[in-house]
């Protein structure tokens, strides 16, 4: 992230590759390592704080044909294991240094359906780049090759040659799958049964399709015009979305089997339920679960103060508690909402952050201010509104079960910061409904459905898989998830004995 | 889907509407609430309860008071247009049994939500005796409905243009004065009418059921914007309640998380806040 201005980046790139085109073929490892990584170009710090546009740009042309050079084409492709859905990533590389987007987008959708997405929002770092040859060699993550990127622009090539091409679908199966849930597990579930010719009905409890995708993640990080696109593509498909149906309520899991004629089921409900910390003050007005926060500003866009109908406090002083991408999305919304300053509070240091690397470079160039090793110990408030945070100091001691040092409270370094809004964003935990209200359908301790390999739970006929078995996980697992899943479910539909 | 087929005014600022849905009328039990949106893009969602329904005909009904944009923008919607979104049946039911005798106290639009308990709690055999409280006789509603189900029906009205010139907790208090005193109390309105009767009925230890109108996004249990203290504990309203036990509610927190966008809403709120006016004056008394 050097936030070097995109004309600069594309000069740069435009010269490393007329440089390249003079170099004998093919090119050395040596001369492959010593081309530059090519950073993301992104909309200027200042500016985009205060919009709702997406911050990385994508890669020019030339940008991406450069980085892609930067691949070893390694024969092991230690990348692919690093890549849950194992993407054939040596092979789409080369297809775009060689410009043949066509054939790059086409390996790419071999085994990702949503690379558009993936290639945003993956943490690439911890997956399939933190295995890269290129970044061990020049000893470095971030020098990797940047395959999430390229991804992405494999995928916007594609979107942007216009109307997408509607998969094929096999003949009528007279077979009905109830999928429940329209995140990105539910999605590629309903895409993979509905390839099989089955009839796919999407159930979702919102007034929109798309899960965390859409309410969850803003929108200058994954633009809701990519998530609306993969949605048409389904229904041209011949899915139906039914929207405002909560499963377990407008209509019981046993009931969809026994009465309604589906024969089978996934459910990729999410983990929806948001964790709060069990502070003093945490009912105050004021204080926000980042659920709530990022929902009323991304699905009810209360941001957009023109049109939307449902309010939001546009505060000066806002905290936000947790260090996952959550935090950083709902750290980043506050100051788009007019905050004067935004203190993001995390126990534990920058390098333990489960936050994609880009995401803590991009709000930290934004101004969201870092307090690490602190922690929140009581929200104080007046007339029962938020005036003030009490944090407590930490220092990392013993490392703890997970092989991360754990924070140790440092007794007596109370200190307090005037603050008109809270956000709390330690995570989620799993929404108990279906699981409540589907007899037989076991989880565990922590309201996760068991699911074996296949995604089968302990009922028949009914699948599961995403975060509502995961716990809160990533929009690839969920996705592999769903695939496997939908696998099995075609099997099972196939065999005739359901 | 989500046809209106009747709509009625039933007092200023009080509409009925039966709206055809016919998923959720098969489901719905009483105390339940759907959310509605009437814009996909920009709407707010809002919680209202669902006060009948009609299964043969896959209808409910609803009845709200106009008190901000979205109940403005449906009081506006006529017969035979459509309703964007409904989500429901939403919340934990009621809880029927037969408890004897139960005195159900509903106040300003809270008598809508009472309804629907009353009939349930009628039905299961329950003595019913229902206390209607209001600002004026112009705001009294469903009272010839509630006098079907009742076998004694109280009318107070602040003015004192319609029954007793009393607040609902007067009546209460004689209620659970009197022997025998009540096995139980629903009290369903403003909070602050709310908090008044758990108060009446706490020393007399009549256990007290509230239902609870907090502000809502999901009400799915996914935001926790509706969240209150419970007993001391933090629970949420659309999937823990909306009905909870009285005595156990922080009322307090729970006003000021209700008046949390007061300022950034445009109407100002008419009906069951000067209600509240009302009532305030009455617990200061
Ligand atoms: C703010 C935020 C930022 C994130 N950032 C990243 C990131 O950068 N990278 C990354 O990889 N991951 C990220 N994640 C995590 C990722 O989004 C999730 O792991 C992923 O979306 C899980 O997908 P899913 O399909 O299991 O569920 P979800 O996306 O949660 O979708 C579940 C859907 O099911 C619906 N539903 C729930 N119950 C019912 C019911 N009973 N009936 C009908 N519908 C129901 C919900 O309304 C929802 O739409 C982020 C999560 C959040 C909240
Ligand atoms: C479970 C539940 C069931 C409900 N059932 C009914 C019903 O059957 N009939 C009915 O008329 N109303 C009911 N309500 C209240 C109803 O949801 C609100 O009146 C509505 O959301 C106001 O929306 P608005 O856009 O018109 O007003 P807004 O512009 O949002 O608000 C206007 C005024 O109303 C106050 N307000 C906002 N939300 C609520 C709320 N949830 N409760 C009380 N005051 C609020 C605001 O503080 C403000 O003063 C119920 C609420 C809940 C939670
Ligand atoms: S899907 Fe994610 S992990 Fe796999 S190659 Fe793409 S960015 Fe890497
Ligand atoms: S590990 Fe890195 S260099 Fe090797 S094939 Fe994968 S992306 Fe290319
Ligand atoms: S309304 Fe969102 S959790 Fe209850």
């Amino acid at each position: 992230m050097s936030g070097r201005p995109p004309e600069e980046l594309l000069a740069a790139a435009r010269a490393e590759w007329a440089r390249l085109e003079e170099l004998p073929r093919p090119l050395k490892p040596r001369e492959r390592l010593a081309i530059p990584p090519q950073d993301m170009p992104s909309q200027d710090p200042l500016e985009r704080a205060g919009n709702m546009r997406e911050v990385a740009l994508g890669y020019y042309a030339e940008q991406a044909r450069v980085e892609a050079e930067r691949c070893l084409q390694c024969k092991n492709a230690p990348c692919v294991r690093g890549c849950p859905v194992r993407i054939d990533i040596p092979e789409f590389i080369a297809a775009i240094a060689e410009g043949r987007m066509a054939a790059a987008i086409e390996i790419i959708k071999r085994t990702s359906l949503l690379p558009a997405i993936c290639g945003r929002v993956c943490p690439q770092e911890s997956q399939c780049q933190a295995e890269c040859t290129v970044g061990r060699s020049l000893k470095s993550v971030e020098k990797a090759v940047a395959i999430g990127r390229l991804e992405r622009y494999a995928a916007d090539w594609d979107r942007e040659q216009g109307e997408a091409q509607i998969p094929e679908t096999g003949p009528p199966t007279g077979r009905k799958v109830a999928v429940v849930g329209s995140g990105p597990a539910g999605l590629t579930v309903a895409a993979d049964v509905r390839r099989a010719g089955h009839e796919v009905v999407l159930f979702e409890a919102f007034h929109k399709a798309g899960g965390v995708l859409v309410y969850g993640i803003p929108e200058f990080r994954l633009p809701k015009a990519i998530v609306r696109a993969e949605l048409d593509t389904l229904q041209r498909m011949g899915v139906e979305l039914r929207t405002n149906f909560l499963v377990g309520r407008t209509r019981k899991l046993a009931d969809l089997l026994e009465k309604d004629g589906f024969d089978a089921v996934f459910v990729g409900s999410g983990a929806g339920l948001p964790k709060f910390l069990n502070i003093e003050g945490e009912n105050l007005v004021g204080v926000y679960s980042a659920n709530e926060y990022l929902t009323r500003s991304n699905l009810m866009k209360a941001y957009d103060r023109g049109h939307a109908v449902t309010p939001i406090h546009r505060a000066q002083r806002v905290a936000v508690l947790g260090g996952g991408n959550v935090a950083m999305d709902a750290a980043r919304t506050a100051l788009r909402l007019g905050a004067s300053e935004v203190h993001l509070i995390y126990r534990r240091t920058e390098a333990e952050m489960p936050a994609r690397v880009e995401e803590v470079a991009h709000a930290k160039e934004e101004g969201v201010i870092f307090h690490l090793l602190q922690n929140a110990k009581r929200i104080l408030g007046e007339n029962l509104k938020v005036t003030a945070m009490e944090c407590l100091r930490y220092e990392l001691g013993e490392p703890d079960a997970s092989g991360r040092r754990r924070p140790v409270e440092i007794p007596g370094s109370e200190f307090i910061m005037p603050m008109d809004v809270v956000i709390v964003a330690i995570g989620n935990e799993s929404n108990p409904l279906i699981a409540r209200t589907t007899p037989g359908l076991e989880v565990d301790r922590y309201g996760r459905i068991i699911t074996d390999e296949q995604g089968q739970t302990s009922l028949p006929r009914v699948f599961a898989g995403g975060d509502i078995v995961l716990g809160a996980a990533t929009v690839i697992l969920a996705m592999g998830e769903g695939r496997r899943a939908a696998a099995a479910i075609n099997r099972l539909l196939a065999a005739g004995d359901a | 889907m989500n046809l209106i087929l009747t709509k009625e005014r039933l007092s200023e600022q009080v509409y009925r509407m039966r709206v055809r849905t016919p998923l959720i009328a098969a489901e719905r039990q009483p105390g339940q609430f759907v959310i509605l949106q009437l814009d996909t893009e920009f709407g707010e969602r809002i919680p209202l309860t669902i006060v009948d329904s009609d299964v043969d005909e896959g209808s409910i009904t609803l009845i709200f008071q106009v008190v901000g944009r979205t109940t403005h923008q449906l009081a506006g919607m006529e017969a035979g247009e459509k309703i964007a979104n409904l989500v429901g049946p939403l919340g934990q039911p009621s809880e029927i049994h037969n408890f004897g005798r139960v005195v159900c106290v509903g106040g300003g639009i809270g008598v809508a939500p009472l309804y629907s308990i009353a009939k349930a709690l009628r039905q299961a055999g329950n003595e019913l005796v229902v206390v209607i409280g209001a600002r004026s006789k112009e705001l009294v509603i469903l009272e010839h409905e509630m006098r079907a189900l009742a076998g004694e029906l109280i009318i107070c009205t602040d003015d004192g243009s319609m029954g007793r010139k009393d607040l609902v907790t007067a009546p209460l208090k004689e209620l659970c004065e009197a022997a025998p005193k009540p096995d139980r109390v629903v009290a369903i309105g403003p909070p602050i009418m709310m908090k008044a009767c758990v108060e009446t009925t706490r020393p007399f230890g009549v256990p007290t059921v509230v239902s609870l109108n907090t502000i809502m996004i999901d009400g799915t249990g996914m935001c926790g914007g509706c969240r209150v203290t419970v007993g001391g504990q933090t629970r949420f309203v659309c999937v823990d309640g909306p009905e909870f036990d009285g005595h156990q509610v922080d009322f307090e927190q729970m006003m000021a998380r209700l008046g949390s966008y007061r300022a950034q809403e445009r109407i100002a709120a008419e009906g069951c806040n000067l209600h509240d006016e009302a009532l305030r004056k009455g617990l200061k008394e």
